[in-house]
């Protein structure tokens, strides 16, 4: 098959304040194929692709559509070249249906008319396989489903070249064979699909070719079939990484924590845990794995005396190793901070890191004092042991930062997630939950993560680990609790279950309410 | 497709982009301009005004010149300069904990007012009965604890149900102001409504009449720097303010602090209360504090809720509306003239915060940052 290019880009330069966000870079795309732009977070993937979609104005450089030079000075200038962006937040109307969704914005030749936009989303979705019924409204949409939908806007306004930002980020490993299948027929086709995207094996699945940027920079261009992972990883890290992740045996097991028929809900009085029961031991990592928001922040945060328990209760077994006889503590009814005084050592990692567990304008050593600032009888604050814990974790987890004094905000967000766990390890604890340790990290800064948690694991302590990534999960944790709309789907060996056994249980009680409903 | 070459694409005429650090100096450096500029707005509108200016030009220089003889002319003039300075220094830094917390008390006036009643109703009903120097502590203590359950009410409101916090003292401070109306109506019964000066409960001179207040000012100022930022309690209100989520998170209960720092505040309010009543005025009126509840916001925001920086911010607002005051004196203009300078000149001070934020690019420059490196390459 002869290649035709559809859109090339020569020379693009970006640049924030001083930050060089792109620099010269080059870009071709074909018609029918799908192109991935591979690159860690911040190397200015998604920022090429804006200038594609009208958002931003490249500094320098040319756009070239069909080998003539266009200006796409706004995302309407792009929708005349047939470029559509699927952007990584959708931007949908709830209280609106699929289809007015879909057709919201666009100007109508004649009067307004539902059945027949109905009618052409409907032939969109036949032609490229996807589920969705149009007359439904976007509050009752999964999020795979509101996904469909802004890429049927795109399709709807005739888009030729499609750009995804992330699509898969938010989606079930079921889901994501699904889209790929939707994208494998729209390259047949003959549109050209660009996935932006930091995940190798999906690279490796479903793309073409593959374009690898780093620091803003044009690093390679690749045809998917003559490479892999290894040397993807290096073009984009910059150099040779391992990608292996230890999991020694749990040394010593002893259950330390019970978490028994834990039922909360929240201020609107809906159900967001309903009878949650597993156990924690020592020296293991647990990890915890569900579709977003299906109950994972409300158990850590009800474990760590944040949240209001309807029922159940949490009981902490401190084991002889504490000097405290052993005795079993109930957890839940307690506020974090009687928990911690009451000597036991819990330690959280939130999802929210600059929103919940540091404070993103003071400095490193103010948000050690976070933790530590209650010490002493006196009523003045103690800086110098908060300055050292500082300097520890700088000095042990490579935090790049001019000192300690530099608001945690200006950190990028790998070196901010190191200050935050590496604060809650210095607190020597007994549990340590983290909620999405490696969301947004490169794959440097998501490894060093990975080894904190396994030396924490062989030091005895009970981690807690809250993952999306179902590969990272299966590779580390010793053993899996799946949860699904608030509720224990199941709980699985980490060694012997597989990537397709843990994504049915995270959508298990969904699609047996549809059975039971039919 | 000719019209949209690349080397007739338009950019956009001006952009703005944040700064993500700016050096000090550069910063002082725009709002010292932003000041002149200000100024000289002022002596433009000022020509078109005053009619005294416009038949003589040369007196140009007698207007800026206002604005030194307003506050240093005399000693006297110096001296009621630092005072006001002290008082809305005072009233300021009672402001500063609940800004820092986020919460957004503009209640200072009603809290200072009650805070004058207090005292001197304790001056008007047990003065002459008791020794002075007890009398004084009385009132002081009345004077603090007026303040403090001026602030506590809608602290409690706003702990408990929530309720919106500015609307609370705003509504606060014309219940103070009825208050000491009807006290008036009830201790004059002529009908005057105005209380003469009550023989007791005078604080003594040190030196100057007003060295005590300025004293007293200062060292609150230090002292609050210090309580915020090196005490525990100072931690958690900034806690609480950057974060109530991280707040919880670290086991802060926001609620018990924004209690006690309210009464903090309103007990300061009582302070400076404390310090119109029984260091200058002696009675109380509805106009006892004159607004400089409100000014005291601008005081602290200026200060970007700094207490030693309050000083200084504290120290222009005085300058200018002392400054203000003489113009309309020198030249015979209107009592409302001066509220037109010093709008001008804080809407300047203000106004030049943006381009300390902010930069702009114009169509054609580049950053300067990038032809260096260019140059290099």
């Amino acid at each position: 098959m002869r290649k035709e290019l559809a859109l090339q880009m020569r020379g693009i330069t970006k640049r924030f304040g001083g930050i060089l966000a792109n620099d010269h870079v080059d870009l071709d795309v074909y018609r029918g194929e799908i192109l991935a732009v591979l690159g860690e977070n911040g190397c200015g993937k998604t920022t090429l692709m804006n200038m594609i979609a009208g958002i931003y104005y490249p500094d320098e450089g040319q756009i070239l559509i069909d080998g003539k030079e266009v200006v796409i000075r706004s995302p309407k200038d792009a929708f005349d070249h047939k470029i559509g962006m699927v952007h990584q937040h959708f931007k949908l109307v709830d209280l609106f249906t699929a289809a007015e969704n879909v057709i919201l914005g666009m100007k109508q030749e004649n009067r307004y008319n539902i059945r027949e936009v109905t009618a052409e989303v409907a032939k969109i979705t036949d032609r490229y396989g996807f589920r969705l019924e149009p007359t439904k409204k976007v509050y009752d949409l999964s999020v795979s489903e509101k996904q469909t939908v802004e890429i049927i806007k795109v399709l709807y306004r005739g888009a030729d070249i499609l750009i995804l930002d992330e699509p898969t980020a938010v989606l079930t490993p079921q889901e994501i064979t699904k889209l790929f299948d939707v994208l494998r027929r729209m390259k047949e086709d003959g549109k050209s699909v660009i996935i932006i995207t930091h995940k190798l094996n999906e690279v490796l699945e479903v793309s073409d070719r593959v374009t690898i940027l780093r620091r803003g920079k044009h690093i390679a261009t690749v045809n998917t079939a003559e490479t892999d992972e290894a040397q993807l990883t290096e073009m984009m890290v910059g150099r040779a990484v391992s990608l292996n992740i230890d999991r020694p045996e749990p040394y010593d097991p002893q259950l330390l924590l019970e978490v028994k028929d834990v039922t909360i809900r929240d201020a609107e009085g809906l159900l967001r845990l309903n009878r949650v029961s597993f156990d924690v031991y020592s020296g293991e990592i647990l990890g915890i794995a569900g579709i977003s928001g299906s109950g994972q922040k409300e158990l850590l945060e009800a474990i760590y005396g944040l949240q209001k328990l309807e029922a159940g209760s949490v009981l902490f077994h401190p084991g002889k190793g504490s000097g405290k006889g052993g005795e079993t503590v109930e957890l839940s009814e307690k506020t974090s901070l009687e928990i911690q005084q009451m000597g036991v050592h819990l330690s959280f990692v939130p999802e929210d890191r600059l929103g919940m567990g540091l404070v993103g304008s003071m400095d490193i050593t103010d948000n050690m004092m976070l933790r530590s600032y209650r010490s002493g009888r006196h009523g003045f604050l103690n800086r110098k042991e908060a300055r050292k814990t500082a300097n520890w974790i700088i000095r042990e987890l490579e935090v790049s930062t001019p000192g300690t004094a530099t608001p945690v905000s200006r950190l990028s967000g790998g070196n901010v997630q190191k200050i935050l766990a590496g604060r809650e390890i210095a607190q020597n604890p007994q549990i340590l939950m983290m909620a999405y340790p490696v969301r947004g990290l490169d794959i440097n800064s998501s490894y060093t993560i990975y080894q904190l948690m396994n030396l924490q694991k062989e030091k005895g302590v009970a981690v807690i680990f809250v993952g999306e990534d179902l590969d990272v999960l299966l590779a580390l944790s010793d053993r899996i609790v799946v949860i699904n709309g608030g509720v224990v789907t199941g709980i699985v060996d980490a060694r012997t279950a597989t990537k397709e056994e843990v994504g049915l249980l995270m959508t298990k009680t969904e699609t047996e309410r549809k059975e039971e409903a039919q | 497709m000719s019209k949209t070459r690349h080397g007739e694409v338009k950019e956009p005429l001006i952009h703005l982009s944040k700064r993500t650090s700016i050096k000090p100096l550069q910063a002082w450096a725009i709002r010292l301009a932003a000041i002149a500029l200000g100024m000289i707005v002022c002596g433009l509108v000022a020509f078109v005004l005053i009619d005294k200016l416009n038949q003589h030009p040369e007196r140009i220089g007698d207007f800026y010149g206002a604005f030194i003889k307003g506050s240093f002319s005399t000693s006297r003039k110096f001296w009621k300069f630092l005072k006001n300075i002290a008082i809305l220094l005072c009233i300021s830094l009672a402001l500063t904990p609940a800004f820092r917390m986020r919460f957004w008390n503009i209640g200072g006036e009603g809290q200072t007012l009650v805070s004058v009643l207090a005292a001197i109703a304790v001056a008007f009903y047990v003065g002459g009965t008791i020794p002075e120097w007890v009398l004084l502590i009385l009132m002081l203590l009345a004077a603090l604890a007026a303040g403090a359950i001026w602030a506590l009410i809608p602290a409690l409101f706003r702990a408990k149900w929530g309720t919106n916090e500015t609307l609370f003292t705003l509504m606060m401070n014309y219940v103070a102001t009825f208050l000491v109306s009807v006290f008036l109506v009830v201790w004059v019964p002529n009908g005057s409504a105005s209380l003469p000066k009550q023989p007791y409960g005078k604080l003594p001179a040190l030196g100057n009449d007003y060295l005590l207040i300025i004293l007293v000012a200062l060292l609150l100022a230090i002292g609050l720097y210090i309580y915020l930022n090196y005490t525990k309690q100072g931690f958690e209100i900034n806690v609480v303010g950057e974060s109530v989520r991280t707040a919880r998170y670290i086991g802060i209960n926001e609620k018990r602090v924004i209690i006690r720092t309210m009464i903090l505040c309103g007990a300061l309010c009582g302070l400076a209360g404390y310090l119109i009543a029984a260091g200058l005025d002696q009675t109380v009126t509805t106009e006892s504090v004159g607004g400089q509840g409100f000014t005291g916001i601008m005081v602290s925001w200026l200060a970007k809720f700094n207490p030693l920086s309050m000083i200084l911010t504290a120290g222009l607002i005085q300058l200018l509306d002392q400054g203000a005051a003489q113009i309309s004196q020198d030249f015979d203009v209107s009592g409302a003239f001066p509220n037109v300078i010093v709008g001008i000149i804080l809407f300047f001070i203000i106004g030049c915060e943006f381009f300390i934020n902010y930069k702009i690019h114009f169509r054609g420059h580049h950053d300067r940052p990038y032809k260096g490196e260019e140059g290099v390459k």
